[in-house]
């Protein structure tokens, strides 16, 4: 095993984690936007981790630039739609949860 | 004409990417599509320094390596509350001043709000942005105005 | 380890699809259709590197998109037949 598969195994691993946080995350939280603040962190760094892991096993090729054009094109839909999401969902009158009202 | 000449690079760079066949019968596909992708932009008039911010090339990758950290950062933040469920956070919804002078320095900001987890841009106005965040941290954060500083600083 | 993110892959799918159940609102489910599309993404770069064939890369690409523009117009139609709504009702009134 060379530094090169440990590298990119310490950041799958990484990846898988933070990826298991979102999904814990969208599940406990109380509303729709606070939901979408767990979906982020799936859509961010750990989709940023595990392409990064596929890149260091890929190497210098063509491969490589796949990813990194999946990388770039995740990076710029992921705040467009959020925000599409979130502003749909203010326009049609779902309210926010505020502060420390929601520990009922 | 330099916005034309980005837009033809960025198109020629993906197809060259993608592809993985140079020969020439794919090749002239290429310069085709290309050629035919130009020509429909052009019809739109999308092409011009909002959609090839070329003044801002050298000044992006600080800025972004900077927002880098900050979602790291946040990242962590929000994936310690996610484990320690809804009792950790205490959501904050208000609106952000945003002194942005041109269309793009707001996008941006916007942008970056978004991209940084726990702290969501819902609607964008002139001068101000309605932003939902997870915790008071981080609408004080927000607030202080380092990262609204930083993309003001991109746009002199 | 590209096997332990598969499987993790697949189980927070699991975990959108049920929050894609449970609701409440629209905007949830929409939410976690778009975790789990972006989520398939992932899953099949993946299983392109564990199955020994990066052509799946390109499928993982046009997944990407076909995603975001579903997403949004998904959000369009549903402002849309929001408006129209609105719309019948002060009719009415």
């Amino acid at each position: 095993m060379d530094v090169y598969e440990l590298l990119s195994a310490i950041l799958l691993a990484i990846g898988s984690f933070l990826l298991l946080s979102g999904g814990i995350g969208v599940l406990r939280f109380p509303d729709v936007y606070s939901r979408m603040h767990a979906a982020g962190i799936t859509d961010t760094l750990g989709a940023c981790l595990i392409l990064l892991a596929l890149m260091l096993l890929a190497g210098l090729s063509l491969v490589m630039v796949k990813l990194l054009m999946i990388l770039a094109f995740l990076l710029i839909t992921g705040p467009t739609s959020s925000h599409a999401l979130g502003k749909a969902a203010w326009k049609s009158g779902v309210k926010p949860l505020m502060g420390k009202a929601l520990n009922r | 004409m330099r916005h034309t000449a980005s837009v033809t690079l960025v198109l020629a760079a993906i197809w060259l990417g993608n592809s993985g066949h140079y020969d020439a019968l794919l090749l002239s596909f290429g310069v085709v599509s290309i050629a035919l992708v130009l020509w429909i932009t052009h019809r739109m008039d999308v092409v011009d320094h909002e959609s090839q911010p070329l003044h801002l090339t050298t000044k992006l990758p600080a800025y972004y390596f900077w927002l880098f950290k900050k979602i790291v950062a946040s990242n962590i933040d929000v994936m310690i509350r996610a484990w320690r469920g809804p009792s950790s956070i205490s959501p904050q919804f208000e609106r952000v001043p945003a002194p942005q002078k041109t269309d793009i320095g707001r996008v941006i900001y916007a942008n970056s709000i978004n991209l940084t987890p726990g702290t969501l841009s819902v609607v964008v106005e002139d001068d101000y942005i309605l932003v939902h965040s997870l915790s008071s941290d981080g609408m004080a954060e927000l607030k202080s105005g380092e990262m609204s500083r930083r993309v003001c600083g991109l746009e002199e | 380890m590209l096997t332990v993110t598969t499987v993790t892959l697949l189980l927070v799918m699991a975990l959108a699809l049920s929050r894609a159940f449970v609701g409440p609102t629209v905007f949830d489910r929409i939410l976690a259709a778009n975790m789990f599309g972006t989520k398939t993404v992932l899953l099949i770069a993946v299983i392109g590197f564990l199955f020994g064939r990066p052509e799946f890369l390109d499928i993982a690409m046009v997944y990407a998109l076909i995603n975001f523009i579903g997403v949004i117009g998904m959000l369009r139609l549903i402002e849309y037949l929001e408006d129209e709504n609105r719309n019948a009702h002060e009719d009415d009134v």
